[in-house]
């Protein structure tokens, strides 16, 4: 094994530097959940590790008030699932980044690390999607921010610049009425990837359906947001038909493959059960608030 | 548990090696290190099947820090003869290509060669400089297509044994086993009911949390030291010896701590080529396998093939039994064909039996034992067919196998008769339990299921050694696995009359100890226990002739008892009781040092019969399986130690869960393992499962001082059938092929209701 070379820079502009400065051969270490264990096994042969969890802005959650949260990439799942009022806000959100890993596991492992991990069937993915995330990406040539379903490429590949950061996360403000939910299968009840993930996010005003969006993980090379699921529900009193057209739109949205985790028609019927069963539970969720 | 009988048997004592392996202080195999240390690597066909045509290591050899590179050519070929190895045999011909290729590479992942190295990473640098020159033949993965005419032939010179007249053209048959009771063409006439199905199982790897490692030292004299991971280090010792060509007592092989075994860990692949690398370096060689290496060329247990015929009378009577098995051998011949035949109806009182078994070669690792070899996947195809016939005839399936129950004096179709068993008290065990009396809760379905093992005695021996201060040593030779060390020192307690805690049983190395044979077949309480328990009885014998020294009379005149020797009645004279200490500290005027000693081959192991219930669901619309409650019973003989019989209970139904519902080995079209990793192959983890209840029966086994029959076989036999009744119970189809994973049951309800919607 070559050398490796650690660096843990305090501001954002010296990680980027660094990241360019490896020309290629850099990787961010937030958790290190997926890039410790790519190493270990030889996936991976990093020439320097950048370690961000000594920056301020990558560590930190900030209530942006109405429900807005800005949380930070490198931030532990386990601290997030300990944030009562985000916990409360975005219950499908912080069920899906708890899902990463074992319970040791969330002591360490980031959102922004899932993301940018690149997995199509990484369980922040779809949840992020259905709530309509924008990123905050900071590179060589400043700050810019995207919507979180432009992250990714292809399985392992984003659309990151070299030089460029994942920063953050920004979970919108929402009416009254909102919430969402994330469900995924997995053969085992727990260590386990998933086979389909099925994040909703809805809002409920006078009976209807004002608001849905719908993301789809692990059917496709990349985490998907099902338009057509979410303008099924939209205008509906979420009735059986409406959800029954929104699964019909998540059967029709997967492209996936058959593999050691599924087939394509086992893939294909689950995103549909899926798409129902958490539509009912954020329905329930968004009753409440 | 026993009846006040005993002061120590029966007892939940603490275990000797207990306080060292929850605080990490036991040592494993890959924790033994030597001075000046090398690091080996093997190296491994990428390739399913290939003809190896060439190795060039001169690359390899030139590299800074490389000290040793070996391949085949390193070891001398072996005979074709044949060796026993647990409950299993090998064949040294196979053995020795199955640790290095020689002609061909015949499954991915076979070690082609290796390298020492002063670090581990230069070992992998100097592996990925091997070039092998390989001619890709065509692979065969699965049992049927290898047994077709047309299929790619592994070994040119492998001829079906066992059928007449013997062919001659090579197949990837290797062996044709025929057993029969009665007359079958009978016993078919008198069926009023008769249930035929087939039923395939997948391979499955015994998983144990520890990975192989290996670190040998050979010295300049011709020394061999080994240290490994292994349920049998005499079995290291004896392999070594033949594939190195070293005599056996110029080998010591000492056993670490094993994180478990499974019958997995009673073959050898890293301590002979460890050995070699060491004497060639010069150098003590450590190796350690990684995850994937142990999926790609270690284990596992085979798929198979079972095709059962069961006939029966309209009242539940079983008069015909028919079977036919077909088994993955892996790449050399081997299956545990055997006690897949075996055990295939050993549970039944039947007149009429005809098993037929098939032992195939395929492109795969080469089988190793896992717990009770072969019998869950025969008990999966047994046990399932008559669940059908319960439902066929309307009868509670405990007492269609109560009706049929084999009991002392049923001549099982392989020929012993059976002595005291326990197979009618264990399902009554069930019938009468909390559980078997309460119905599934509403949206659950109920499955039971039988198991049968033979259980194992062979050579065992012991040693005893009273210290100075009165306190005792027992040494065995079988690594301890499922808490053998304290059911050995239960028994020496019991049998010396003795404080367990004055017990202090070790586990010695090859060249400290008499010949024991493997920790399997579940002997080690049983066989090595009676060696044990010979050992303390000679330690007696001597004690009382100390004492009767002491007192000056014969030594049939003192009695053992409470752990002092007494006077045998008042006649013999009035003598105050000797202790233990008291003739301990006295023993160098007394004639020296007391031992005991005892060596065996113990006949006599009773077999064991298990009952598993259990209650679980269906999710129509994704097919998993969530199982709410379990329940096991046993017929173990005696519990020494009750909660490492527990233990061994539920593991087995654990292991045995697994197996049926999510682990397999997937191959590519290349014949190359896609999921060889925890990840991927999925064995159970704690969330998925309730606690496992363990109902012990005790029957006792009348060929032990204790009662002891071996138990940690049994439990893996039923769960297979227990969970395939449940899951077709309750989506009213009957599934017949393993595993029983979310897709297959997906697709299964899909195929018997086509009009409903997918959701």
């Amino acid at each position: 094994m070559n050398d490796v070379r650690y660096s843990a820079p305090s501001t954002l502009d010296e990680a980027s530097k660094a990241m360019l400065a490896a020309n290629g051969t850099g990787w961010i270490l937030a958790g290190g959940t997926d890039l410790l264990v790519q190493m270990r096994s030889g996936m991976r042969k990093p020439g320097v590790i950048v370690d961000i969890k000594k920056i301020d802005e990558m560590m930190t959650v900030q209530d942006l008030g109405g429900g807005s949260y800005r949380i930070g990439a490198a931030v532990s799942g386990a601290v997030l699932g300990e944030h009562k009022a985000l916990k409360k806000a975005w219950p499908g959100v912080i069920e899906a980044i708890n899902l990463i890993g074992s319970k040791q596991v969330q002591g360490r492992a980031s959102a922004g690390g899932n993301l940018c991990n690149a997995s199509p069937a990484a369980d922040s993915g779809p949840a992020l999607v259905a709530a309509g995330a924008i990123l905050a990406i900071h590179g060589p040539n400043g700050r810019r921010e995207i919507p979180v379903e432009k992250l990714h490429s292809g399985p392992g590949r984003t659309t990151l610049a070299p030089g460029e950061i994942l920063v953050s996360f920004t979970l919108p403000a929402r009416p009254k009425g909102s919430s969402d939910a994330y469900l995924r299968l997995i053969p085992r009840t727990e260590m386990d990837i998933a086979v389909v993930g099925v994040g909703v996010n809805l809002t409920i005003s006078g009976g209807k359906c004002t608001a849905a969006r719908v993301g789809l993980g692990a059917v496709a090379p990349t985490v998907l947001l099902v338009e057509d699921a979410g303008k099924a529900l939209v205008g509906s009193s979420l009735d059986d038909a409406a959800i029954e057209k929104a699964a019909a739109a998540c059967r029709a949205a997967c492209k996936p493959i058959n593999d050691k985790r599924g087939t394509i028609e086992y893939r294909t019927k689950i995103a549909g059960v899926l798409l129902k069963r958490s539509t009912a539970i954020a329905i329930e969720r968004a009753k409440g608030n | 548990m026993s009846n006040g009988k005993y002061k120590w048997i029966g007892t939940r004592v603490d275990r000797p090696d207990g306080a060292d392996k929850v605080t990490g202080r036991a040592r494993f195999g890959a924790d033994f290190n030597l001075p000046g240390q090398l690091m080996g690597r093997v190296l491994r066909s990428p390739h399913a099947h290939a003809i190896i045509k060439s190795i060039d290591t001169s690359a390899a050899e030139k590299l800074p820090g490389v000290k040793a590179v070996m391949t085949a050519k390193d070891l001398p070929d072996q005979p074709n003869l044949i060796v026993p190895t647990g409950e299993m045999q090998v064949n040294m011909r196979d053995i020795t290509r199955n640790i290095l290729a020689r002609e061909k590479a015949l499954f991915e992942g076979h070690p082609v060669a290796a390298v020492a190295a002063v670090t581990d990473a230069i070992a992998k640098q100097a592996i990925d400089l091997i070039k092998v020159d390989y001619e890709v033949l065509p692979h065969v993965i699965d049992v049927t297509e290898a047994m077709k005419p047309d299929a790619p032939v592994l070994h040119d010179h492998l001829m079906t044994e066992g059928v007449k007249p013997p062919p001659t053209k090579a197949s990837n048959i290797a062996k044709r086993m025929d057993n029969a009771k009665g007359d079958i063409e009978a016993g078919w006439k008198q069926a009023e009911v008769t249930i035929e199905r087939e039923y395939t199982t997948q391979a499955v790897h015994q998983g144990y949390i520890e990975p192989h490692a290996a670190l040998a030292s050979a010295a300049e004299d011709g020394q061999l030291q080994i240290w490994s991971t292994t349920q049998g280090h005499f079995q290291v010792r004896g392999f070594c010896s033949r594939l190195l060509g070293v005599e056996v007592s110029q080998i010591r092989v000492t056993p670490t701590e094993i994180g478990g075994g499974f019958g997995g860990k009673t073959v050898v692949y890293l301590e002979p080529i460890a050995a070699r690398l060491s004497q060639k370096s010069g150098k003590p060689v450590k190796m350690v396998m990684t995850r994937e290496e142990v999926f790609r060329a270690s284990g596992p247990a085979p798929g198979g093939t079972v095709k059962v015929k069961l006939g029966a009378k309209k009242d539940g009577t079983i008069v015909a039994a028919e079977c036919e098995i077909a088994l993955q051998a892996g790449a050399f011949p081997g299956s545990p064909l055997g006690p897949a035949c075996w055990t295939s109806f050993a549970c039944y009182d039947i007149p009429n039996i005809k098993v037929v078994g098939f032992d195939v070669v395929s492109n795969r690792a080469k089988v190793a034992a896992y717990r009770a070899p072969g019998a869950p996947i025969s008990a999966w195809g047994v046990e399932s067919t008559l669940d059908i016939l319960a439902q066929e005839l309307g009868m509670d399936p405990i007492e269609l196998r109560l009706k049929n129950a084999a009991k002392k004096g049923t001549k099982t179709s392989y020929g012993p008769t059976f002595d005291t068993i326990g197979f009618v008290e264990t399902l009554e065990a069930i019938k009468n339990s909390a559980h078997y009396k309460t119905k599934p809760k509403p949206g659950y379905a109920r499955g039971v299921a039988a198991g049968f093992w033979f259980n194992v005695g062979a050579d065992s021996s012991a040693a005893a050694h009273v210290a100075e201060d009165g306190t005792v040593t027992v040494i065995s030779g079988n690594p301890d696995i499922g808490g053998s060390r304290a059911s050995l020192a239960l028994m020496a307690a019991e049998e010396l009359g003795v404080d367990y805690s004055k017990v202090r049983p070790i586990i010695a190395d090859t060249s400290s100890i008499g010949f024991n044979f493997v920790t399997g077949g579940s002997r080690v309480t049983f066989a090595t226990g009676l060696a044990v328990v010979n050992s303390v009885r000679d330690m007696i014998r001597e004690l009382k002739v100390r004492a009767a020294k002491t007192w000056g009379v014969d030594p049939e005149a003192v009695i053992w008892e409470d752990g002092m020797a007494k006077p045998a009645g008042s006649n013999v004279g009035e003598f105050e009781p000797l202790s233990l200490a008291q003739l301990a500290a006295s023993a160098g005027k007394t004639g020296g040092p007391i031992n005991g000693h005892a060596q065996l081959n113990a006949q006599g192991a009773g077999p064991g019969f298990g009952v598993h219930v259990v209650d679980l669901k269906v999710d129509h619309d994704t097919g998993c399986v969530h199982i709410d409650r379990y329940t096991a019973a046993q017929d173990v003989g005696t519990a020494i130690h009750p909660s490492y019989v527990e233990g061994q209970i539920q593991g087995g139904a654990v292991q045995g869960i697994g197996w049926a519902l999510n682990e397999e080995y997937i191959y590519n079209a290349k014949g190359r393992l896609d999921n060889a990793g925890f990840l991927d192959y999925r064995m159970p983890v704690a969330s998925d499962l309730p606690m496992i209840d363990a109902l012990v029966v005790e029957v006792p086994n009348p060929h032990h001082p204790y009662g002891v029959r071996g138990v940690g076989e049994v439990p893996i036999v039923p769960p297979l059938a227990a969970v395939g009744n449940a899951v077709s119970r309750s989506m009213n189809i009957r599934m017949t092929d393993l595993p029983l994973s979310p897709p297959r049951l997906s697709a299964a309800i899909d195929a018997a209701t086509p009009k409903i919607a997918a959701e």
